[in-house]
């Protein structure tokens, strides 16, 4: 479906990406990963027809540059810094809904299922939203149109839990078929969103691997912890997650979004010396909805 | 068209909520009350009175505000825009490069002409309402002149923009054309040039590929046929095209001028990185 076949771009004389050749096929989900400056963005930007680049980069056939505009009618986009529009909110939501064809009541829906009341912040204008208002918004409109290929760029850094949880039910809704791009420079981040790895170093891809696809985006884990001691740092973290206290700090008890569970552990992980007791338990809701 | 018109429909919107909108609509409506203030049938300056003295210094007003804001804010909003990262959230979705470039254009063209003809435009009702002759013809062609500076300025504004990707870049690039383009009036080098008695050919080219130069004689013969109150170059000019050839090439020039600029900005912008 995606192809980049012999993809470089060079910025007053350094490349950023060396002769990239990738295919992506329908429903892969694809983290891209890298550390700074790897290239991550750039091919991103190579894809959406904003940079110029030597080799070929198609979708569907269809040429990323010269014909941008039908292949951007396929992609929906979140950037991994929110633009600092001045608009108001339901400016912002009107134009896009307007390029995209779209119904803007879908992108609200959308924004609405994330948890951002849109007719409260209509008015507002988008750069005074908060980062993770903004970020709501932003996914909202990517995924409140007809799309089979989604770039996300970090795209949950700024939710909290339970923004989370109604992101992968979102992305859960999404027809099998659709390619996702998930750019991040942390895999643990988005490792349970995807089927496959991309990774890239000084603009060039050195690891492509698959991963097994077992978590179901809508599944939850319920989860109990013992701590040693209580721990306030900890406590903070935990009553972020939706976690109750069971006992004097000592005893919690929550649930982890499936797709979140890497991510869970890496916070944990932080706090091994004072576990005394971990267990997550995978559970279902018919609904989706985790059992809090 | 669908992509030209929401651009330039979300650059309105921008620019209306904007501070230096305001500011920029007090000045010149501001500038006008002033005028008339100052008095309209009292007065008489130089032949001048009336509603034909107020919208010569309205005019010439324009010209010394119009062409440096114009450069500034242009390259300050598209090339700020790509620094912060508008355009890269913007150009993600489906719209069309000649669609969001000249949409924006046409944004841009509408808030800088809009306050500036409805003043004049109020300028004139007022005028016809207290009774007093309002020269209606002198305020069409001036209207045209203005739309012609206008449009160049724009044009000009946007191929910085396009060369440019840093706004600092692009607004030292802005100034120094202006600098430049104002300095080649008629009372500043050309007046040394013909004093220095460098061919009068020269002298009347360097002249009319000046657009202000072409605004200012052009908006003073709609007022001032003969041109008593201008410098040497002008004269010269006048004599090689006449009062109507004057005033179209005044309209003509710019226009053109500053739509060769806004093609070749979009020829750059389309086959560059946007971002």
């Amino acid at each position: 479906m995606i192809h980049f076949e012999h993809v470089s771009k060079v910025f007053k004389k350094t490349p950023v990406l060396d002769d990239v050749n990738l295919d992506i096929s329908p429903g892969e989900r694809i983290a891209l990963v890298g550390s700074n400056g790897a290239g991550k963005t750039t091919l991103i930007r190579c894809l959406l027809g904003e940079y110029v680049s030597d080799g070929t980069i198609t979708v569907d056939g269809l040429s990323a540059r010269e014909e941008r505009k039908r292949v951007l009618q396929r992609i929906g986009f979140v950037p991994q810094l929110p633009p600092p529009l001045k608009m108001p909110v339901s400016d912002v939501i009107r134009f896009a809904a307007g390029t995209c064809d779209a119904d803007p009541a879908r992108m609200e829906a959308a924004s609405a299922t994330l948890g951002l009341d849109i007719p409260s912040v209509a008015r507002q204008p988008f750069v005074k939203l908060s980062g993770g208002q903004k970020q709501k918004l932003l996914i909202g409109i990517a995924l409140g149109r007809n799309c089979d290929v989604l770039i996300m760029d970090e795209p949950a850094a700024n939710l909290d839990p339970d923004s989370r949880r109604a992101f992968f039910r979102l992305l859960s809704g999404l027809s099998p078929e659709t390619v996702m791009l998930i750019s991040s420079h942390r895999l643990d981040e988005v490792a349970s969103l995807v089927n496959r790895v991309v990774e890239l170093d000084r603009g060039k891809v050195v690891l492509d691997d698959r991963v097994a696809d077992a978590v179901d985006l809508t599944g939850v884990l319920e989860c109990v912890i013992e701590l040693n001691r209580a721990e306030p740092a900890l406590a903070t973290s935990l009553t972020e997650w939706g976690f109750v206290d069971e006992g004097d700090g000592c005893r919690w008890r929550g649930s982890v979004p499936g797709p979140d569970r890497l991510r869970f552990l890496a916070m944990m992980s932080r706090y091994a010396g004072i576990l005394s007791g971990l267990s997550l338990k995978e559970v279902r809701d018919e609904k989706g909805e985790a059992a809090q | 068209m669908t992509g030209l018109w929401m651009t330039a429909k979300l650059d309105l919107a921008e620019s209306f909520r904007a501070r230096w909108f305001l500011v920029y609509s007090l000045v010149f409506g501001g500038a006008l009350v002033l005028l008339l203030l100052s008095g309209l049938a009292e007065s008489r300056v130089m032949g001048f009175s009336g509603l034909s003295r107020i919208l010569i210094i309205y005019v010439q007003l324009c010209m010394a505000i119009l062409p440096v804001f114009i450069l500034l804010t242009t390259v300050r909003s598209v090339a700020g825009d790509r620094e912060a990262g508008v355009i890269e959230y913007l150009l993600a979705l489906p719209v069309s490069l000649s669609g969001w470039y000249w949409g924006k254009l046409t944004g841009r063209f509408v808030v800088v002409f809009a306050p500036v003809f409805l003043a004049m435009a109020a300028a004139a009702v007022f005028a016809a309402l207290r009774g007093y002759g309002v020269p209606w013809t002198a305020f069409a062609l001036n209207a045209v002149l203005l739309v012609s500076l206008i449009w160049c300025f724009l044009g000009i504004g946007i191929l910085i923009s396009s060369l440019t990707h840093s706004s600092d870049i692009a607004q030292g690039a802005a100034f120094v054309v202006w600098l430049t383009l104002l300095l080649f009036i008629d009372v500043i080098l050309l007046g040394i040039m013909i004093r220095e008695q460098i061919p009068a050919e020269l002298v009347i080219g360097v002249s009319l590929m000046n657009p202000l130069q072409a605004f200012r004689v052009a908006s003073m013969t709609i007022f001032d046929p003969a041109l008593m109150l201008m410098g040497p170059s002008s004269h010269i000019i006048l004599d090689a095209l006449g009062v109507i050839g004057v005033q179209a090439y005044g309209i003509i020039y710019p226009v053109v001028l500053g739509s060769i600029s806004a093609m070749i900005g979009y020829r750059v912008f389309r086959r560059g990185d946007l971002i």
